[in-house]
């Protein structure tokens, strides 16, 4: 069976574009086929995070109106032949997306891929309700910040009273925490929430942890999601949470700081 | 004890801070979203009805939604002028 992934937040900038990149990417390295969808109508991004934004020629609205075919408007990628985008319409038409719609290439989708990565936009309006709406799982990426976290947790309320599976009283949308952006060098000065300070307040079952990296901006710059930079913290970061998606058992990384140098162990308390 | 123990103790913990009052929200939200839509208005129902009889402000009535496994509670809370 299809499983439809919403990546989603509340508050905008917080790392769902760069995560829906390299989960949908993750996934797909692993032998799923994977679709991964930009529901960010007006401000199209993850092509660029793909590194596929010249090939872009039809869109999400052209294939709901049938201006164009599913099949022409998924981008294979380069570097993965089970990675398929599905680009943002760049229209300024905010009620181009309808629950018909979306629904209907949805279900298209779903005869083909094993995994369907739906980028949702931020705010609670249209294009992140209809992200959200035929969701299997949910990922909540947060930041350990005050604001994310409010909005995470509006979000989830959102994700168990809107969601289809919500109005059709089924078992509801499995929801995972992301926590990214993570200093773990500031956590320890008291200077930012923590992991258990998260969870506590949100009480999810915390996927991974996504450490603050120089490694996101380098793939957003050349146009290569981040799981591919193997040796990067943010890099492995992300595919030991697609391992843990997939149902391996695997221990949380890069939540504590580095062993540090000589400079380190004199500060040390 | 370190230097960097040194600097901490000036500087105070602002995570712990940040928990505190996230708690405090979310918890209020959380009971704010299950809270049904046709409460506030009940509450403008009520006020306009109770006002026939006695004189009071809008802060002196207060609605209270509560549920749990079990019930749901509706609490309705009038503060009562002094001269009546
Ligand atoms: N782990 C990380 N370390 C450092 N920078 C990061 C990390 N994750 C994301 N960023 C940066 O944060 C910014 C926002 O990321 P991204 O576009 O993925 O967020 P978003 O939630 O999709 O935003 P929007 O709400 O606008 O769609 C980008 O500049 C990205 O490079
Ligand atoms: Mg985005």
């Amino acid at each position: 069976m299809a499983r439809i992934i919403v990546v989603t937040s509340g508050k905008g900038g917080v790392g769902k574009t760069t995560t829906s990149a390299a989960i949908a990417m993750g996934l797909a390295k692993k032998g799923h086929k994977t679709a991964v969808i930009d529901f960010d109508v007006g401000l199209r991004n993850l092509d660029l995070i793909l590194g596929c934004e010249r090939r872009v020629v039809y869109d999400f609205v052209n294939v709901i109106n049938g201006e164009a075919t599913l099949n022409q408007a998924l981008i294979k990628d380069k570097r993965c032949d089970k990675l398929f985008v599905l680009p943002a319409s760049q229209t300024r038409d905010k009620d181009a997306l309808t629950v018909e719609g979306v629904g209907k290439v949805l279900k298209e989708l779903k005869k083909t891929f094993k995994y369907i990565v739906c980028d949702s936009p931020a705010g609670i309006e249209r294009g992140a309700h209809l992200a959200m709406y035929f969701a299997d799982d949910a990922f909540v990426v947060t930041n350990p910040e005050v604001s994310s976290v409010r909005d995470s947790d509006r979000m989830l309320g959102i994700l168990s009273s809107k969601s289809q599976r919500a109005e059709k009283s089924e078992t509801p949308i499995k929801e995972y925490l992301l926590l990214t952006r993570y200093n773990p060098a500031r956590v320890k000065l008291g200077e930012m929430l923590s992991v258990d300070d998260v969870q506590d307040i949100l009480s999810l079952h915390l996927l991974g942890v996504i450490p603050e990296s120089q490694a996101v901006l380098n793939a957003s710059n050349s146009g290569t999601p981040v799981i591919l930079d193997e040796a990067s913290d943010a890099g492995q970061s992300y595919s030991d949470i697609v391992d843990r998606y997939l149902g391996e058992d695997k221990p949380h990384r890069f939540i504590d700081e580095e062993k540090k140098g000589l400079f380190g162990r004199l500060f040390r308390s | 004890m370190s230097l960097l123990n040194y600097f901490k103790k000036s500087k105070p913990n602002t995570a712990q801070l940040a928990k505190e009052r996230l708690q405090i929200l979310v918890a209020h939200e959380r009971t704010q979203r299950n809270q049904p839509s046709y409460l506030p208005e009940l509450q403008k129902e009520l006020m306009a009805v109770i006002k026939k009889y006695v004189q009071v402000n809008q802060d002196d009535i207060s609605i209270n939604y509560e549920s749990d496994d079990e019930q749901e509670t509706l609490e309705l809370n009038i503060v009562l002028p002094d001269n009546v």
